[in-house]
């Protein structure tokens, strides 16, 4: 059995350990919300987009875009968004995973990795990066998304990627949320009809320039405003789930420390009941 | 007034306006546009420059930094990547960006260095010709 000196200094570090969890959970809370507010502001935007560009493909017959050409698959560019950080639970493995199920189908593969884990994971996988950016999980800003999003179109235009995948997580509530990915370029038209409940007068739209180049103008638009919203998105669900990871730690913190001092207190018991013994049977010889 | 033109002005990160507004006049790429109720379906491309909301014989005015709108019989739309009120302009900081720009165009380097800093200086005029009238 440990010394009680030991189990002592056991349920020490234990318990400070449970400080930083706490502490951390805290952080991640407050920063969660502040996450959850800039996730709403995004929405309008998104959802605009997505619909302009629906028009634009339903009401113009047969406009040719380069977005829209179709893809061999031959080069395909997977785009990873993680978290900078580790100590929140599944969330940067379960990303990396979806990603990884992407490339291994594929023949001829590389990845942008958004964030930290991602780099180290597919480094560690000997997949190919096109490139990487770290620093921007935790508060991911419009012209980061732009710069990666120019990244994304220059591949593309040049020929170094023909279809390109976003994979990022969802947040479904504050406890799940789920790897998603969903396919960027090139743009299928048919992802757009769905959206449609009211008809449209759109043969009637006038397009300035033209059709063409207003398309050419917003798909890469479009493009940095998915980016940016699945950027959003996912530091949300980082930070939903490293509260989440933390708020079980102290819990499981607790439960140790509870156990523990049981032990403790059984040591010390025994201890005492073992000295008593001790003076009692010395006694009893002198007699 | 009956007919207003509902306009909603959103931005990655905000919603910078939704309201009815008797008249906006903006910046495309084809020149100064006035849009009021009842146009007809258009979506246009934005260049870097003024837009001005007309209601009630007031002026509101934002500096609007690319993007496109797009009318609809619902309403009008405008999206883009950045846009400020004219008071919420930061002169001191356009000034900067604008002197910063030139400096870089006097030096020509590569070519896409040029660009940057064509755009960078048109940014910072749009800025500064509201910042400045305030």
């Amino acid at each position: 059995m440990a010394s009680m000196r030991d189990i002592k200094r056991r349920i020490k570090s234990v318990s400070s350990t449970q400080q930083i969890t706490k502490a951390m959970n805290l952080v991640a809370s407050s920063k969660l919300n502040r996450a959850k507010a800039r996730f709403n502001d995004t929405k309008p935007f998104f959802s605009a987009t997505q619909r302009v560009i629906g028009n634009v493909v339903k009401g113009s017959k047969g406009v040719s875009s380069i977005f829209m050409r179709e893809s061999e698959g031959k080069k395909t560019l997977v785009v990873v968004v993680t978290g900078d950080r580790g100590l929140c639970g599944g969330y940067n493995s379960n990303v990396c995973k979806t990603g990884m199920e992407i490339i291994s189908k594929k023949a001829d593969a590389c990845v942008i990795a958004v964030g930290n884990k991602a780099r180290e994971f597919f480094r560690h996988k000997n997949v190919k990066i096109a490139e990487a950016y770290r620093d921007v999980s935790e508060k991911p800003s419009y012209s980061e998304a732009y710069t990666i999003g120019q990244k994304i179109i220059d591949m593309y235009e040049k020929g170094e990627a023909d279809e390109v995948y976003f994979v990022y997580t969802e947040f479904i509530t504050t406890l799940t949320n789920e790897p998603k990915a969903i396919k960027l370029l090139p743009l299928d038209p048919e992802d757009f009809k769905g959206d449609d409940s009211e008809p449209h007068s759109s043969t009637l739209t006038i397009y300035e320039p033209d059709e063409e180049a207003v398309l050419d103008y917003v798909i890469p638009k479009y493009i940095n405003t998915v980016l940016f919203g699945g950027m959003v998105e996912s530091a949300v669900c980082e930070l939903s789930s490293r509260m989440t990871a933390m708020d079980s730690a102290t819990e499981n913190a607790s439960e140790m420390i509870e156990h523990l001092n049981l032990v403790y207190n059984r040591v010390r018991q025994g201890a005492i009941t073992q000295e008593i013994t001790e003076i009692v049977s010395g006694s009893n010889a002198l007699e | 007034m009956a007919n207003k033109l509902s306009l909603k002005i959103i931005t990655p990160t905000r919603n910078m306006f939704e309201g009815e507004v008797d008249m906006v006049v903006m910046r495309t790429k084809s020149g100064d546009v006035g849009i009021l109720h009842g146009h007809q379906p258009m979506v246009t491309i934005l260049d870097y420059g003024v837009l001005t909301i007309k209601n009630d014989g007031e002026d509101r005015q934002a500096a609007v930094l690319g993007g496109f709108a797009e009318i609809s019989s619902e309403g009008m739309s405008v999206l883009t990547d950045a846009a400020e009120w004219s008071n919420e302009i930061d002169v001191v900081r356009a000034e900067q960006a604008k002197e910063r720009a030139e400096a870089r165009l006097k030096t020509v380097q590569a070519n896409i260095d040029v660009q940057r800093a064509e755009l960078s200086l048109k940014r910072a005029l749009v800025r500064l010709s509201l910042g400045g009238r305030k």
